[in-house]
């Protein structure tokens, strides 16, 4: 037996396991972000396959539509309850179809939807792509002269891109809907004045933003999804297709928070949209 | 066609290939042995441009391929068929579909002329009826003949195969090494073929190459390796090979052999 020729450097130290940890966090991003840039470059690039992105958009659509409508009603009736119960105190709760509808259109309605979204679309982008890299599909594609980005992540990336926006429609009308069940059940509100009110405070402005803001959380869940299924190794087997999967879903839901924040600030503070 | 020079790559500490020096001239079977992890798989993928190398250079049909753009390395892809050892289809797709990939991709052909492709292509790997299948319906033995369909979909220059028998029967065995002597007498495609099978080996190989540890062990014609006095190397051929395809009387391998002769 020969012993070990020469020893491992130390990887104990804390100062060395956070420079390492923030090394390698900067450069996943940096990658990401390389990816993210690689994809905008190709969808302006012909040839269009417009046939992968449809099966993409109806993927999607079917795959979400009743999750979507679903979480949106249930979110629409917990904010007409809350809405009802916490204004009438101050003998407002005549407001609460104002305060169903505006939240739900700035800010649930395209945040709900990205969360479904990210869960079902986000990870199973990540388990397709990681297995097609596990199992060589990829190298494939490449050998045979195909751009995986283009054919891809390219088709994946505008019909999420496509689809949140429309989905949050949907699930935006279910929230308001949501509410209006609820209050006029469970408070004997009237239901024509609820409608009256969400009528007068759905500016297009706010619809505006709510899609701005799910256009963007379409792109991010996509990327995420797309980066995390092509960054795995190719020695990572089915193990490392688990793991890629659980972290895509984890880092998009964090990467929506955040970029709903940045947007919110953007939006509201700098730009003065109200 | 194919030219490798001073061929270093390593997968972090790993040393798999250390400076390898290969030339596989136009219209020539090079059959690459090796044990099991000796980086075979790895040199084919870095003849198609797969992987990046840690040094040395690789050409192919006259271009310098490791610091290519995607653009022109594609251009020279179109001449590679490659068939990969886990055959490597795409498993969102038929059996059709995989075979049709490049042309689906890179020419305007029609689906009925495609169609057309699919079933020749079929035939020269012995399958039929199995178009409309998807890959997870299929043997493994029937994956990897599909692989090899897809590979000669375009009708490729250059033919790298890695393991193309491993998990056929003996006859269909045969069929394959037949169509790639075929390949490459009709045709004067160029061929890199790994394989664990001496039989095929010796049946399809111009050329013959072992690796051992990174390096190059043996290097030359079927006959030559035959005389090569080299335990390693001799272990491997006659521990793979049938008597019948080999001359024991020949007295290199008789040593080994560890027979007298009668
Ligand atoms: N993507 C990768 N990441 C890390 N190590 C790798 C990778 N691909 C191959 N290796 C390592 O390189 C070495 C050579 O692998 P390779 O697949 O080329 O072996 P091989 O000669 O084809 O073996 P076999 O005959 O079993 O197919 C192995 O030790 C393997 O662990
Ligand atoms: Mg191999």
């Amino acid at each position: 037996m020969t012993p070990p020729t020469s020893t491992p450097a130390p990887t104990n130290g804390l100062a060395f396991l956070l420079k390492n940890r923030l090394y390698n966090t900067l450069s996943e991003i940096g990658e990401a972000f390389r990816l993210f840039a690689e994809t905008i470059f190709q969808i302006f690039r012909p040839p269009w396959q417009f046939d992968l992105l449809m099966k993409q958009l109806l993927f999607i659509g079917f795959n979400s539509l009743t999750v979507v409508l679903v979480s949106g009603f249930f979110t629409g009736m917990v904010l007409g309850v809350q809405g009802y119960v916490q204004l009438k105190p101050y003998a407002v709760e005549g407001s609460v179809a104002q305060f169903v509808s505006v939240s739900v259109v700035k800010e649930l309605g395209p945040m709900i939807t990205a969360f479904v979204l990210s869960g079902r679309i986000g990870a199973s982008i990540t388990a397709e792509l990681s297995t097609m890299k596990v199992t060589e599909q990829i190298d494939a594609l490449e050998v045979m002269g195909t751009n995986p980005v283009k054919y891809l992540v390219v088709p994946r990336f505008l019909a999420c891109s496509i689809m949140l926006p429309t989905l949050t429609i949907f699930s935006t009308f279910a929230g308001i809907f949501g509410g209006y069940i609820a209050v006029v059940t469970l408070f004997g509100f009237n239901g024509s004045f609820y409608i009256l009110q969400v009528q007068q405070h759905l500016y297009i402005g706010s619809v505006f933003i709510s899609l701005i803001k799910a256009t963007s959380f379409g792109m991010a869940i996509a990327a995420v999804g797309c980066y995390k299924g092509f960054s795995i190794s190719s020695a990572g087997g089915a193990e490392g297709v688990g793991t890629a999967t659980t972290g895509s879903a984890v880092i998009s839901l964090i990467t929506i928070l955040v970029l709903d924040f940045i947007l919110n600030h953007i939006l509201f503070n700098l730009l003065g949209f109200s | 066609m194919i030219s490798i020079k001073n061929v270093r790559k390593s997968f972090g500490e790993k040393n798999v290939l250390n400076g390898i020096d290969l030339e596989v001239p136009l219209g020539e079977t090079l059959v690459i042995l090796g044990r099991s992890g000796c980086g075979k798989s790895v040199l084919l993928k870095i003849i198609a441009g797969l992987l990046s190398i840690d040094g040395g250079e690789v050409w192919v049909d006259g271009t310098e391929i490791t610091k290519l753009k995607r653009k022109k390395m594609n251009q020279i892809r179109q001449k590679i068929g490659m068939l990969f050892q886990s055959a490597a289809l795409f498993d969102s797709m038929s059996v059709a579909e995989n075979i049709a990939f490049m042309l689906d991709q890179h020419t305007d052909l029609t689906q009925q002329e495609m169609r057309k492709v699919v079933d020749e292509k079929l035939k020269l790997v012995d399958l039929d009826g199995v178009q409309e299948l998807r890959p997870a319906q299929l043997s493994g033995g029937m994956r990897k003949r599909v692989g090899l369909a897809r590979a000669l979909a375009f009708n490729p220059e250059i033919i790298l195969y890695d393991e193309p028998t491993t998990g056929l029967d003996p006859v269909t065995c045969n069929e394959i090494n037949e169509l790639i002597r075929d390949l490459n007498k009709k045709l004067q495609v160029t061929s890199v073929v790994v394989t664990h099978d001496m039989h095929s080996a010796f049946s399809v190989g111009t050329l013959m190459v072992m690796l051992h540890e990174g390096k190059k062990l043996a290097y030359g014609t079927p006959d030559s390796m035959i005389n090569e006095d080299n335990p390693i190397l001799q272990q491997f051929i006659l521990f793979g090979a049938p008597d019948q395809i080999l001359n024991i009387d020949d007295p290199t391998l008789r040593k080994y052999t560890g027979r007298k002769t009668e």
